[in-house]
């Protein structure tokens, strides 16, 4: 029955969850492959996101979740979790904005799409995403604002990337609050995301296509 | 002899505070001297046409237009948001700037920036604020976060006064994180043991909380006198200020400032009945709020702004359990007292548009943020005069040309029979003056045609 979890999780039957993970440690399961099945669990969230079948209570929720069954099920992890396979993305909230919920939704959505979110938090100085781009590689940067001043942040931010001589590494997508395709015009960005999802799709293009 | 207000119809209750709107007192209670026989005209017709909008009776003169922005008339003049909110002369000047320059309708005041050195008084920890965790060239930005603790609605629900004292102050507030030791003040009742109820008072750490707020209270009235002042002088000059005050939707209250977007998230799923039965406690207490703030202001439009109804932050189903039925008892509890509710939609609100319309007619006023326009006229917009939306983005970037064409576009679609105020759809902070002037003013020439 490995694919309760999996779906217990998919519809946030939180108790029946954490009970299956329980059990199943009793009765010596693996811990990586319990981690596993949560996570297929996680994608299906994602797709059910994707399709609006679900909202973002829901995904919030499902972290909630993960997060639960993640703490019940670490003491007993022998080995460390495969790590993510479709590739690099840094993402944060440009300079001058504190503003987390929209960023953590795409964060969310990349990280359960299999994408390795290096997820630099709010307020990011222009340098530390140079820094961050510099040390993972990665080749997609997501930068979230909430508020007008973002978009001189996000100008600043690209600017200072194309400065340091990493313009033509990456591709960068903007998004959140009052962004649109003129203000991605206006920051230099490659691409403007109005939704959680179109940011998957363009990381999903960037770094498949 | 006139009727008595607790005899009147809420139609009557309403053409009431616009009376009074139109008939503005100055603060010893005397009829506001207007600076000429213009500004006096001027204001009235102001107060005459946004009336005539929102009541949906007949036309008005021509389409209202508003400008509605955060900090940009800070910008505007050349000073910080950190200037503003410790320098009352430079914020008087900056705000009176912004009117003479862009002669809105309507207008939001002098107060939103508010007084710095009252946020230090109390050290409050909700909003960082220009010099304090945001630079001093940036507006003020809340810091979510489970203010109250999921175990704690049994405890708001029962006493609201009580919790808010006991448990939310200390925890917003840094100065007051001794009202914890407050003592119940409902068991404040004979004068045997009473000494007992006062023990707190006596003690050091809560002293300091109340010398707190002495001094947060007088840092206030330092503030006060020049917006008192800046009110009185605008409306003179025929400038109308709209909103008497604010309240909030009961969804919003708990997931913006109580539990926070997440906390709320997870009790919709964990203990959904308590959080339906707290938005039912608070629905008397927000009517309460808004009625009040109209009452003493005299004026009938109470500021709701909108937050986590917005589409995808909720499924349709969870709208209609959690956010519509008491955002809509806290309306209709205003509508009853000759209020108009002023919901801001921020953000997209497209797929609520069609339960908004669940509504009285010509009784409340709606601002919309990024909805889809012509879908707002068809649903809400039948019942409820609506306002919006040319976006910051194009105030920001765009041109006077891209700005004439999206008000032009905005009028044709929306004022048709009238029930429509021209604005920004977004409070902003940055913007292109050139561009807010081609809003106001072309939105007053075009927006003078249509119903001719």
């Amino acid at each position: 029955m490995a694919g309760d979890l999996a779906n217990l999780l998919a519809d946030l039957k939180e108790q029946e969850a954490l009970k299956v993970v329980k059990d199943r440690l009793a009765k010596g399961d693996d811990a990586l492959k319990i981690l596993e099945d949560a996570r297929k669990g996680m994608e299906i969230v994602g797709k059910r996101f994707a399709s609006s079948q679900y909202f973002v209570p829901d995904l919030v929720y499902s972290g909630e979740i993960l997060k639960a069954v993640s703490e019940i099920v670490k003491p007993k992890l022998t080995q460390a979790a495969a790590p993510k396979k479709l590739g690099k993305v840094v993402f944060g909230t440009v300079a001058g904005d504190i503003h987390d919920i929209g960023k953590d939704i795409v964060v969310f959505m990349l990280d359960v799409s299999g994408f390795e979110v290096h997820d630099l938090g709010v307020d990011v100085p222009v340098q530390k995403f140079v820094d961050k781009i510099k040390e993972t590689g990665a080749p997609v940067v997501g930068l979230s604002g909430f508020l007008t001043l973002a978009f001189d942040s996000m100008k600043q931010t690209i600017e200072a990337i194309a400065g340091a001589g990493l313009r033509d590494k990456v591709k960068i997508m903007i998004g959140g609050g009052q962004m649109s395709e003129e203000v991605r015009k206006y920051t230099g960005a490659d691409a403007y995301g109005k939704d959680a999802m179109a940011g998957v799709t363009l990381a999903q293009k960037w770094i498949a296509g | 002899m006139a009727k008595e207000w607790i005899d009147m119809t809420s139609d009557e209750k309403q053409d009431v505070m616009f009376a009074r709107w139109m008939a503005p007192k100055d603060p010893e209670g005397n009829d506001l001297k207007f600076q000429s026989p213009q500004t006096e005209k001027a204001y009235k017709e102001r107060i005459t046409r946004i009336k005539d909008a929102i009541q949906m009776k007949k036309l008005p003169d021509r389409v209202p237009v508003f400008v509605l922005p955060s900090f940009f008339p800070v910008y505007n003049a050349g000073i910080t948001p950190h200037d503003a909110m410790y320098d009352y002369d430079k914020l008087y000047a900056a705000y009176k700037k912004f009117l003479v320059e862009f002669e809105p309708d309507g207008h939001l005041g002098v107060d939103m920036p508010g007084p710095g050195k009252f946020f230090e008084a109390l050290d409050y920890k909700l909003y960082s604020w220009p010099g304090h965790g945001v630079a001093k060239e940036q507006s003020y930005q809340a810091n979510e976060g489970e203010y109250m603790k999921p175990e704690e609605y049994d405890d708001l629900i029962q006493d609201p006064t009580g919790y808010f004292l006991h448990s939310y102050f200390p925890r917003v507030f840094g100065a007051l994180g001794p009202f914890q030791a407050l003592p119940a003040f409902t068991g404040i009742l004979e004068m045997y043991g009473l000494g007992y109820n006062f023990i707190p008072f006596g003690v050091p750490p809560v002293q300091a909380s109340l010398k707190a707020l002495m001094d947060a209270g007088n840092e206030v009235m330092k503030w006060l006198g020049p917006v008192m002042q800046w009110n009185m002088e605008t409306i003179s000059m025929g400038y109308a200020g709209i909103v008497a005050g604010y309240t909030k939707a009961p969804f919003d209250v708990l997931g913006d400032t109580l539990r926070g977007t997440r906390g709320i998230m997870m009790d919709m799923y964990r203990c959904p009945d308590k959080l339906l039965e707290a938005m039912d406690r608070l629905v008397p207490l927000m009517i309460k709020m808004g009625v009040g703030a109209a009452q003493m202001n005299g004026k009938p439009l109470v500021f709701m702004p909108l937050h986590k109804g917005a589409d995808g932050f909720l499924s349709e189903a969870q709208f209609q359990k959690f956010y519509w039925p008491t955002f809509r008892k806290v309306m209709m509890g205003l509508i009853e007292e000759g209020c108009v509710p002023f919901p801001a939609a921020e953000g997209s609100w497209t797929t609520r548009l069609e339960t908004f319309r669940d509504l009285p007619k010509g009784k409340t006023f709606w601002m919309i943020d990024n909805s889809d326009m012509a879908k707002a006229k068809k649903t809400i917009g039948s019942v409820a005069c609506i306002m919006g939306n040319v976006q910051s983005d194009i105030l920001a970037l765009g041109t006077v040309q891209q700005v004439k064409d999206k008000v032009k576009e905005l009028i044709d679609t929306c004022a048709k029979g009238g029930g429509y105020v021209l604005s920004n759809g977004a409070f902003f902070d940055q913007a292109k003056a050139e561009n807010v002037k081609a809003m106001a003013e072309f939105g007053k020439e075009y927006g003078s045609k249509v119903y001719k």
